[in-house]
């Protein structure tokens, strides 16, 4: 192609493509993040007007500190009992995924994604939402199905596609679906979710019901023309949503700045829309059930959206199917500054003298085998290519309420 | 009963759904106050207000988004894309949400909601207000696909997609909204009010989805046919003498694939007339399907007469619609064939 634009004072033109400080092979640097101390970040009231604190999606909010004690406004929630559940069900579902993550590896299903990291994010947010409430989930939120008690066992089956697979075996692994847990079918498409779950508040609305909504979607998938349109939504009919973006720092490869561009955060995206956007320390389990709490009871209170970013780290790989050493220094989930969800809320545990090293070893190892019994029982039920598989009649069925002719003849045709 | 046009007639259905069921709500671009570009959903908001009838941002994808996130709370969201060429930006939510919710849920979340669209051209809309995709939707498992050709079937056929517990693509062919085109741009137009098909009942009736209709009995060929283009084959049929029976299909999918075959069976002769483009149109799975089921009683090759595989032009509108004499000489030829 030719130039045949005229060469003026500022001569040609260049694009910019943005690249992450480091690449593998090179020493992980976080330089660029800024953590503010913990309790540092104000805490407006609910109903307080969104101009007054614009500045909350520049920063972070954090309660736990370096020496792990809870301090500042959004500190003091949560009492002992719930805490120490919390740590349960991190630990169980890091436990999960780690149990999982081999099974796949061993053959028994074909694809897995693990939370490796971002524990506490969905395990803090579901114990902040009451019953009713609907989560519009990416696949990287198993923590709302964890912490609200629903069987290990049927997830397993679901990842096996066995023969008791609650989803006859019809969806890719992992894509849970359960009305009844407030979870929304996982649709495996980026972004979709968010809108339906602006939809489903503003059904809510409509009704003059009293149930929120909860969208989830990653940083990578901001981009996503649906994500744009869920704020307008969300913006105009003041819908009862929480919109959640977890912000893991890499969409697969590609690093956080693709999809941001030249905005400084994305929890400032909502800004322009005139949705109010928190930040929040997203392994910091107290500081995520905070906002979750302060942004549910906004729009339970009919005050409407909250865009909440959740600024954490991926450190496992995207899911089984890639490797994070090609594209990222292998180090450089040691070098995250705000550290391991886990980690940090047993300190804090320990540190108020309600938990010990030994009391958490003799957890893991209790939390171990639960998760290995509920294994041994959904293999019971087979795994992807062995035992127990949903029939290939199940595939013909629930394409409609009612099966068509057509579908009819099909099956038919299939034997089935 | 009342001699109605397809315009109040569909405006109709869906104040009775809203009446009697107050889970339908409706919305879309220009649809609240204005009561939508082509007036369908005029009085609406005025009669059961602005949270049950509003203006939605233009945009496509968060209309249909949020519209099955209203489904899967439990409302019947009955939506409004304003012209068939814009919902392109909706066509995921369509195709990978509306559609498979069910299926990969397993029935523990369902998608009850209507898509309404203008389609079609005749009005001078160039190729962003003419276009007819419904093939686009006939080839997405999970979807109902349906084209009215007249007010007593819209309204019937548009209270049978609102009550259906599944996603329908509701195609309106824009061009019939004030009375039959037979294609002759250069006559009068006949309006609803001079036309049997225009008598629409009052109150709730349906029109079942999935079941065609013939149009005109006739011996010597099979027409099939939906929305403006059975106005169009009826009058190249009259016009060459020749003695059709027209089935007007008027749900694509599912197909009443029983009322072609008994017909084509009987006439042995097979004319597929429709106004969108040809490779890969509708057109080629109807053509399919008589081979198929029809083979051995077949005595002329399945012919198709279609829009051109160009864009929709503007200034050549109708050299690009396929009008009567474009459909008289495939009905001329198949009789030879």
């Amino acid at each position: 192609m030719s130039h045949d634009g005229p060469l003026g004072e500022f001569g040609p033109l260049s694009l910019h493509v943005p690249e992450p400080a480091v690449r593998h092979g090179g020493e992980p640097d976080f330089s660029n993040v800024n953590i503010p101390e913990a309790g540092s970040v104000r805490r407006p009231d609910v109903d307080s007007n969104p101009e007054d604190f614009r500045d909350l999606a520049f920063s972070i909010i954090r309660v736990l500190s370096r020496d792990g004690e809870a301090v500042g406004p959004w500190a003091g929630l949560l009492n002992d009992e719930q805490l120490i559940e919390g740590l349960r069900h991190m630990m169980t579902l890091r436990t999960f995924d780690a149990r999982m993550q081999i099974a796949q590896r061993q053959g028994k299903t074909s694809f897995y994604m693990q939370h490796l990291g971002e524990e506490a994010v969905s395990c803090a947010f579901r114990k902040a939402l009451s019953p009713g409430d609907m989560n519009f989930p990416t696949y990287r939120q198993a923590g709302l199905l964890i912490a609200d008690d629903y069987p290990m066992v049927e997830m397993m089956c679901q990842i096996y596609s066995n023969e008791r697979d609650p989803l006859k075996g019809r969806q890719l692994p992992i894509m849970y679906s359960s009305k009844e847990h407030g979870f929304f079918s996982i649709s495996g498409n980026l972004a979709t979710q968010y809108i339906q779950a602006v939809g489903w508040a503003m059904a809510s609305a409509i009704k003059n019901d009293t149930k929120i909504a909860a969208g989830w979607i990653g940083d990578g998938s901001t981009a996503e023309s649906d994500f744009h349109a869920s704020l307008v939504f969300a913006s105009t009919y003041k819908a009862p949503v929480v919109l959640n973006i977890v912000n893991n720092q890499w969409a697969i490869s590609t690093f956080q700045g693709i999809a941001r561009g030249g905005s400084g955060t994305f929890a400032a995206r909502g800004l322009g829309f005139g949705i109010p956007a928190l930040r929040v320390d997203g392994n910091d389990y107290l500081a995520v059930y905070a906002v979750a709490k302060w942004a549910i009871e906004r729009a339970r209170r009919n005050l409407g959206p909250t865009l909440v970013e959740y600024v954490t780290y991926r450190v496992g790989a995207h899911s089984t199917s890639d490797d994070p050493s090609a594209y990222r220094p292998k180090t450089e989930s040691d070098a995250w500054p705000l550290g391991d969800p886990i980690v940090r809320l047993k300190n804090h545990l320990i540190g108020r003298g309600v938990w010990s090293e030994e009391r958490h070893k003799q957890t893991e190892a209790e939390i171990l085998d639960s998760v290995i019994a509920a294994q041994k029982e959904a293999e019971g039920h087979g795994t992807l290519h062995a035992g127990g598989k949903p029939s290939a009649r199940d595939m013909f069925e629930g394409v409609y309420e009612t099966m068509p002719p057509h579908l009819r003849r099909q099956r038919q045709e299939a034997g089935v | 009963m009342a001699r109605k046009t397809m315009i109040e007639a569909i405006r109709d259905a869906m104040d009775i759904m809203m009446e009697r069921d107050g889970d339908v709500v409706v919305f879309g671009e220009d649809v609240g106050f204005f009561g939508g570009v082509f007036r369908c959903t005029q009085g609406l908001q005025a009669k059961y207000g602005k949270t049950r009838c509003f203006d939605a941002p233009i945009s496509e994808a968060g209309i249909v988004g949020a519209a099955i996130g209203m489904a899967a709370y439990g409302l019947k969201p009955c939506v409004e894309i304003q012209f068939a060429d814009y919902v392109y930006p909706a066509y995921d939510q369509i195709v990978s949400e509306a559609a498979r919710l069910r299926y990969r849920s397993n029935g523990g979340f369902t998608c009850p909601i209507v898509v309404r669209m203008p389609t079609g051209g005749g009005i001078f809309g160039g190729q962003t207000h003419s276009q007819s995709p419904e093939a686009l939707f006939t080839h997405v498992s999970g979807l109902k696909v349906v084209v009215p050709s007249n007010p007593h079937d819209a309204k019937g056929l548009l209270i049978a997609a609102i009550e259906d517990p599944d996603p329908v693509i509701f195609l309106e062919p824009k061009r019939l909204y004030n009375g039959p085109f037979d294609g002759h741009h250069d006559r009068p137009v006949t309006p609803w009010s001079k036309h049997d098909l225009g008598e629409v009942p009052d109150g709730h009736y349906t029109v079942p989805l999935g079941k065609a209709i013939k149009r005109r009995e006739g011996k010597q060929l099979t027409i099939l046919a939906y929305g403006t283009m059975v106005y169009v084959a009826e009058a190249a049929a009259e016009e060459h003498g020749i003695d059709a029976e027209i089935i007007d299909l008027r749900t694509l999918l599912p197909l009443d694939l029983e009322t072609i075959v008994e017909s084509v069976s009987k006439t042995g002769r097979c004319v597929i007339v429709h106004e969108a483009t040809l490779t890969s149109g509708f057109g080629a799975e109807l053509a399919a399907l008589v081979q198929e089921h029809c083979f051995y009683k077949l005595e002329a090759p399945v012919a198709r007469v279609t829009g051109w595989d160009t864009p929709y032009p503007h200034a050549q509108e109708w050299d690009y619609f396929p009008g009567p004499a474009r459909v008289g000489r495939a009905l001329a030829e198949a009789l030879e064939g």
